[in-house]
């Protein structure tokens, strides 16, 4: 009679996430697993998790999970990957993870095309460590560790997504954000993309996600989502950055 | 009534995200306190809900499930 169209995903634990109120972290994990689980691939995954606030990922996911060194996540999803082709490996990052320790890691996996996926949650702050400045922290945001804003000493934040992009290996870079209704949905569908193309075996993929941080901010969790939209967005621009199956070939006048 | 929605209130952290996405005031926070020691959200209002699954899809915990009703 009735019919299911929301709930908990069977990839993912039923479990309290350990997130703060509001934290964006928790709609990401729910739209990974959602994915595994629509894909079929949750008994053959294996996760690999950073430092960060993320860094409790496997205790929310029903999958294989490994916790990798701090940045280090991209350089073992590729031994996990290598030593066994068939399973779907994706990293769960933040931005202090992967834009600022983990820069080398990721960019050298992409450059390899390692048949990955990277999800990396981009907040533009040290989330777990008291909200020092990170790289993708906007000019004149005020952090712990920037009490008067971001200056020009720190020089301006950088895009990992469009870095990503102009690598030959990756097969697919998204940005996306998720601070609304519509963008959840758009941001579930460039996850989608990003597993399909990996088990196709196409090469890297990325997806960048633009979420809050409502403690560190100091901003309610709507506020925060407010900030999302309308401060990081225009230095954060959305869309596919690259995707090779849509890409026409040499010669080729569209 | 076109939904039948359950929301698990012990796993709520009270963020309110739920409450600002509904569009037909079907949420509302509740007054009592849960035993995470948070005010969750809760369901005022259920012969409104046409399952649009908004909540579903901001909550960041997964406390909403939601059954279409044919």
């Amino acid at each position: 009679m009735s019919k299911q169209i929301a709930g908990k995903p069977e990839s993912m634990s039923p479990v309290v996430t350990h997130y703060c109120p509001g934290c964006s972290h928790g709609v990401v994990h729910r739209l990974v697993a959602e994915v595994l689980d629509e894909l079929g691939l949750r008994e053959q995954t294996v996760g690999v998790a950073s430092v960060g606030c993320s860094v409790l990922a496997y205790n929310y996911f029903e999958t294989d999970f490994v916790q990798a060194p701090h940045g280090r996540a991209p350089a073992v999803a590729t031994g996990v990957k290598r030593a066994n082709p068939n399973a779907c490996v994706f990293t769960y990052q933040g931005d202090g993870d992967m834009a600022a320790i983990g820069t080398s890691e990721v960019i050298h996996a992409a450059v390899r095309g390692e048949k990955i996926t990277c999800i990396m949650y981009n907040n533009s702050i040290y989330g777990m460590t008291g909200g020092q400045m990170s790289p993708t922290t906007l000019m004149g945001a005020v952090t712990a560790t920037t009490p008067y804003g971001r200056g020009p000493e720190a020089g301006m934040p950088y895009r990992m997504a469009e870095i990503l992009a102009t690598t030959p290996g990756a097969a697919y870079v998204a940005r996306t954000h998720v601070a609304d209704v519509g963008n959840i949905v758009k941001t579930k569908r460039a996850i989608k993309k990003a597993f399909e193309l990996q088990m196709k075996g196409v090469g890297f993929t990325m997806v960048e996600v633009l979420g809050n941080c409502p403690t560190n901010w100091g901003l309610t969790p709507s506020e925060s989502n407010k900030y999302v939209t309308g401060e990081m967005l225009p230095y954060f621009p959305l869309g596919e950055l690259k995707d090779v199956t849509k890409e026409v070939p040499a010669g080729v006048h569209a | 009534m076109r939904a039948k929605l359950e929301l698990q209130e012990n796993h709520c952290k009270g963020c309110e995200l739920c409450v600002q996405a509904c569009p037909r005031d079907v949420l509302a926070m509740g007054s009592n306190i849960n035993a995470l020691g948070y005010r969750p959200a809760s369901i005022v209002d259920p012969e409104k809900c046409t399952g649009c699954k908004a909540c579903a899809l901001v909550c960041p915990e997964v406390c909403f499930t939601i059954w279409q009703v044919a």
